[in-house]
């Protein structure tokens, strides 16, 4: 049974970034199907998923979700939301979830939710990669089963398939734990029948909702998928998607931007034609997805790379300034003696970082500019096994910075730090390990997906 | 003075791809702006490995003249959020790219006639 059209309604790009309510009743309007939203991602750092927390903050995502919810309700159209709490850890799920059992009761609301963890066992994996199921990308090499021991969490990115399921095992709002941003836009006309091109091409190009449009601060889209390709326009009457702007949103924060890898094959829009419909809408045809001989998924992972301690001063003094890189250096040199001489530590039991804001912080070596700044903040980041190794060397490197002059100079200077104490403990840092894939004979294996009881049935 | 691919773009960005890609776009202004990015003397994936310091192999460049863009991807030469990462979202890691002067259009060997 195939329906002949599948408007898919995407808020936002990113649950809890907010959104004007009137673009959500337009969307209505204009007949959505369903409601799609991306919860998370990894562009802010291996953090959110190592420690398992959100970057975003409750009241953002209740303000979003409640809207969304009721809009839901009154349309009677699914409501999906992918890699919930950012990272889509099994934490995240449940936060996303218990956020939602309280505005569901709170307003009444009477829906079926379905909460998909998608949180991966090392021990299971290891399994898997004995096995000789896991296999690289680029430009990462082969892997270790101490790397997936090490990690603090994994995580598999689902395809559709899994929401598919809950979608057709009752659900009328799915959390999904972490997911292809695509998958979760693309998995409700996948399920009513549209062909995969346009689906998944439709879902790249509107998963970060208004991105494609010639405003993406104005609200999301409204993406409608038919057997020969979709279209596409912005929910606030006053913004465009323009061809160029649809096109465009192909090549944000892909490598490739004509091919992308999902679970269950390649998305291909070498061939897609974008034509205006009119002033604000665009048609796009052409869009291919070839379906791989094997079923793959995606694992990352973050694991803690040490403790972190911060400590950071300004340098005003033109002399200073005239000889900055010669100064970071020999602050570099004695703090590595007076760490070795107070704290017995050798270089390798820790790491610092030394950042001239101002200088050349942000590029470093590649950085093109030339010339003394008029002002230069100096950031030290140390990185120890333990955080009061790391405080420690932060206090071991306090008089440097304070008070170190260049080789030219017979006096002391001294910098102007901002703040009293200098030292700030950031905690434990992360870093991001894994960049593989594992191959499955079922899309779903990897996922568990829990039918919650919609309140007004408890 | 001559002008800097930046000035012959309406936008130079660059964003992670991902936790181990940086990517980068030039959106050139015109076709006489993208003839001048997409010429392969001019830039190419030896240029990028020597404006950021990543092997040339591992660098991929796309020249789409239907949008008047030039992509370049390539993978981050620092881990997103490590310790000496200092762009944890690859986001003015475009600068040195934005910054580089093609040779005027008469000067080179293909296109950027106007």
């Amino acid at each position: 049974m195939n329906d002949t059209a599948i408007r898919v309604l995407v808020p936002t790009g990113m649950l809890g970034g907010g959104f004007p309510p009137e673009t959500i009743e337009r969307g209505l309007q204009l007949g959505a199907d369903v409601i799609a939203v991306d919860g998370g991602s990894t562009d802010s750092g291996p953090f959110y998923l190592g420690s398992a927390t959100p970057k975003t903050t409750r009241a953002q995502v209740e303000w979003d979700l409640r809207t969304l919810l009721k809009a839901a309700a009154e349309a009677r159209i699914p409501l999906i939301v992918g890699s919930c709490g950012t990272g889509g850890t099994d934490a995240g799920v449940d936060w996303i979830a218990e956020i939602t059992t309280d505005i569901l009761v709170a307003e009444g609301l009477d829906l079926a939710v379905a909460a998909i963890y998608s949180e991966q066992k090392d021990s299971a994996l290891v399994e898997r990669l004995a096995a000789g199921a896991i296999h690289p990308l680029p430009p990462h090499g082969a892997l270790d089963a101490t790397t997936l021991e090490g990690c603090t969490r994994i995580v598999g990115m689902m395809g559709h398939e899994p929401i598919e399921a809950a979608l057709r095992g009752g659900a009328q709002v799915v959390l999904a734990g972490r997911a292809t941003d695509t998958a979760v836009a693309a998995a409700y006309p996948l399920m009513r029948g549209m062909p995969p091109g346009p689906a998944w091409h439709a879902a790249k190009i509107v998963e970060c909702g208004g991105q494609c449009t010639t405003d993406p601060r104005a609200g999301g889209v409204l993406a409608t998928i038919d057997a020969h390709g979709f279209t596409i326009e912005p929910l606030n009457p006053a913004a465009s998607c323009t061809p160029a702007s649809v096109a465009a949103h192909m090549l944000y924060e892909t490598a490739d931007p004509f091919r992308m890898r999902e679970p269950a094959g390649t998305i291909d829009v070498t061939a897609a034609t974008y034509r205006a419909v009119d002033e604000r809408t665009v048609r796009v045809e052409g869009s291919e997805f070839e379906p791989a001989p094997q079923h793959t998924i995606k694992l990352e992972g973050a694991r803690i790379s040490g403790y972190e301690t911060m400590s950071f001063t300004a340098i005003r003094d033109p002399h200073i300034l005239a000889n900055i890189e010669e100064w970071a250096t020999l602050l570099h040199k004695v703090l590595g003696e007076w760490v070795a001489r107070t704290l017995r530590l050798d270089v390798g039991d820790y790491a610092v970082d030394i950042r001239l804001y101002g200088h050349n912080a942000v590029l470093a070596e590649h950085d093109p500019a030339t010339g003394p700044a008029r002002e230069v903040a100096v950031m030290l980041l140390v990185r120890a096994p333990d955080q009061a190794t790391a405080t420690a060397i932060a206090k071991v490197a306090n008089p440097l910075m304070l008070h170190l002059p260049t080789a030219d100079m017979a006096y002391l200077p001294s910098t102007a730090f901002p703040f009293s104490p200098a030292e700030t403990e950031r905690g434990p840092a992360y870093e991001f390990v894994l960049n593989h894939v594992v191959d499955v004979d079922d899309p779903t294996e990897l996922f568990r997906t829990e039918y919650r009881k919609a309140p007004a049935d408890a | 003075m001559p002008e800097t691919l930046g000035e012959l773009a309406l936008e130079v960005r660059s964003k992670n791809a991902g936790p181990f890609w940086t990517t980068m776009e030039l959106f050139m202004r015109d076709e006489a702006g993208y003839a001048a990015a997409a010429d392969e003397d001019v830039l190419n994936e030896e240029v990028v490995a020597r404006l950021y310091g990543v092997p040339a192999e591992q660098v991929r460049i796309f020249r789409i003249p239907d949008l008047n863009v030039v992509k370049i991807s390539f993978p981050r030469p620092v881990p997103q959020g490590g310790l000496r990462d200092r762009d944890v979202h690859s986001g003015q890691h475009h600068v040195p790219l934005a910054l580089l002067v093609p040779p005027a259009a008469d000067a080179r060997g293909s296109g950027g006639t106007d």
